[in-house]
């Protein structure tokens, strides 16, 4: 029996050495990241881009298959103008990064919202969509302005949420009906029992399309995040030619136009200059 | 009854995506069953042996499968062999290999609890009987332990199949990924689209793992 447990042991020991050294080589070899230079991707005829293949309305599949949504219309035109042909990689939020660190895919245009720390391991390239936050609230009565909210009054929000976060830091003095999920903060819309929502714009936007009697009062609230492609570090040849892309494209108001046929049956014409990004230029 | 959302199953082509997912899903669970099965069977007679050495390697590999989560090891093949070594293995493939060396342990690990649950005096009386340590093995040992591995692999293989749900996270699209997929693009026309989609992945795989216990329930009847 002895015998057997010191061989368990050093199994053990073994294991967590190889986990170790896996961990150290990895983020040593990060200095030299594999990618495909414009040239190379052009001479390949093939561009892999990493996408959500579950977002909708950003990038999901259709039911023939097919990739679409706000992302997909602008990695075909990037595609087209590049004269490649195009490969979509289903990602997930969690490896998002590590597709792009390994070189399995040249561009993410997974709805990536550009953070500080994000773009130590990434290189961002100009925005082409705004992410911030949105109140909701009754026709009745609409909030538009946080300034004068009554102290009687709660704001609903969902636990764990950029929205959270935010109310925390900047408005203490709301007080706050926190909800686990999605459905019950609804719920508690709907009941009345708080006098808004606030949650990501975009969700609250689809909300009042599809609830009528509740209208966005606050369409983005505080600190403006951007959603932007992606490439590995150090590929500057694919990121210039991305940017000089993004520029060229909005003397045509691409992005109007993708917002136009992705976006408007979820969010409704009106929020246009919300969301979109022209030219790489944020407010 | 109530709105289950099943017509979005059978929207475009929604119900061949789903048949290819689950049919990827198999690809990848059987073929890494049928590597699985020899291998694991030669690793379980080799860790009967009473080398010193080939247990403590077969120990070793057999634990780093058990703690490491398959995702861990699937992220570690896929990504880490590209980053550590340069080399680009495909997605479907790293979930091969992964699949494999997970099967080939736990099934050894398997043989060999059957092989050490013989009773001593199996052998004893077979030696007695004259019978030389090949021919022990062969008529004595290995017809019992068949009898015993085919529940215990059954199971593991059934799991297998199961598991293949975590290749979703290295890219690989099989029968999860599309119900997700599904799922979501009918977010605002059918809100209730996943109980109906999750209801059909939920018996594509029962018929897909019944004729496994079938033949399970078949075979250790004729033993």
């Amino acid at each position: 029996m002895k015998k057997g447990k010191l061989i368990g042991l050093l199994g053990i020991l073994a294991a967590g050495a190889l986990a170790l050294s896996a961990c150290g080589s990895s983020s040593k070899s990060a200095a030299k990241n594999k990618f495909r230079t414009l040239d190379e991707i052009k001479s390949a005829g093939t561009i892999n881009i990493g996408v959500f293949s579950d977002k909708h309305p950003f990038g999901y599949v259709d039911e023939n298959g097919e990739y679409q949504g706000y992302d997909i219309y602008f990695g075909n035109r990037l595609a087209e103008d590049l004269g490649v042909k195009i490969n979509y990689v289903s990602t997930e939020a969690a490896n998002r990064v590590e597709y792009l660190e390994t070189g399995k895919v040249d561009i993410i245009l997974a709805n990536f919202t550009v953070t500080p720390e994000r773009a130590e391991a990434v290189d961002f390239a100009l925005p082409y969509m705004n992410v911030g936050l949105g109140v909701i609230s009754s026709d009745k009565d609409p909030v538009t302005s946080l300034d004068n909210w009554k102290p009687e009054d709660e704001m609903i929000v969902i636990s764990g949420t950029t929205a959270e976060t935010y109310m925390i830091k900047n408005y203490p003095d709301i007080k706050l009906q926190k909800y686990d999920t999605y459905a019950n903060a609804k719920n508690a819309l709907l009941n009345g029992s708080g006098k808004a929502w606030v949650n990501d714009n975009t969700e609250v936007i689809a909300f009042a399309k599809s609830n009528p009697g509740y209208t966005v009062g606050i369409d983005n609230l505080g600190a403006k995040d951007t959603i932007a492609p992606a490439v590995t570090k150090g590929n500057t040849t694919l990121l210039e030619w991305i940017n000089t892309e993004i520029e060229d494209l909005g003397k045509e108001n691409f992005f109007h136009k993708d917002y136009e046929e992705t976006l408007t049956d979820t969010y409704g014409s009106e929020y246009a200059d919300t969301l979109v990004i022209e030219g790489g230029k944020a407010e | 009854m109530p709105d289950l959302g099943l017509d979005v199953v059978f929207k475009g082509k929604n119900a061949i995506r789903l048949l290819g997912g689950l049919g990827i899903a198999l690809r990848i669970s059987l073929i890494s069953v049928l590597i699985s099965i020899p291998l694991g069977i030669l690793v379980g007679i080799l860790m009967t042996f009473k080398n010193p050495i080939l247990k403590a390697v077969l120990r070793v590999y057999l634990e780093i499968i058990r703690i490491m989560p398959q995702l861990v090891l699937l992220f570690i093949v896929f990504f880490g062999s590209t980053r550590a070594l340069g080399i680009d293995i495909s997605a479907e493939l790293s979930a091969i290999i992964v699949f494999s060396l997970w099967g080939t342990a736990e099934m050894g690990d398997l043989v060999r609890g059957a092989i050490i649950s013989i009773p001593k005096h199996q052998y004893e009386s077979s030696e007695a009987l004259g019978l030389s340590k090949k021919q022990t093995f062969i008529y004595i040992i290995i017809p019992q332990t068949i009898k015993r591995l085919i529940p215990l692999s059954i199971n593991l293989i059934t799991r297998m199949i199961k598991t293949t749900s975590l290749v979703l996270m290295i890219g690989v699209v099989e029968v999860i990924k599309v119900a997700q997929q599904i799922t979501e693009a009918n977010r605002n026309s059918s809100p209730n689209a996943a109980f109906g989609v999750y209801l059909v992945v939920f018996m594509m795989y029962f018929i897909a793992c019944t004729p496994i216990s079938m033949l399970a329930r078949y075979l250790e009847k004729r033993n």
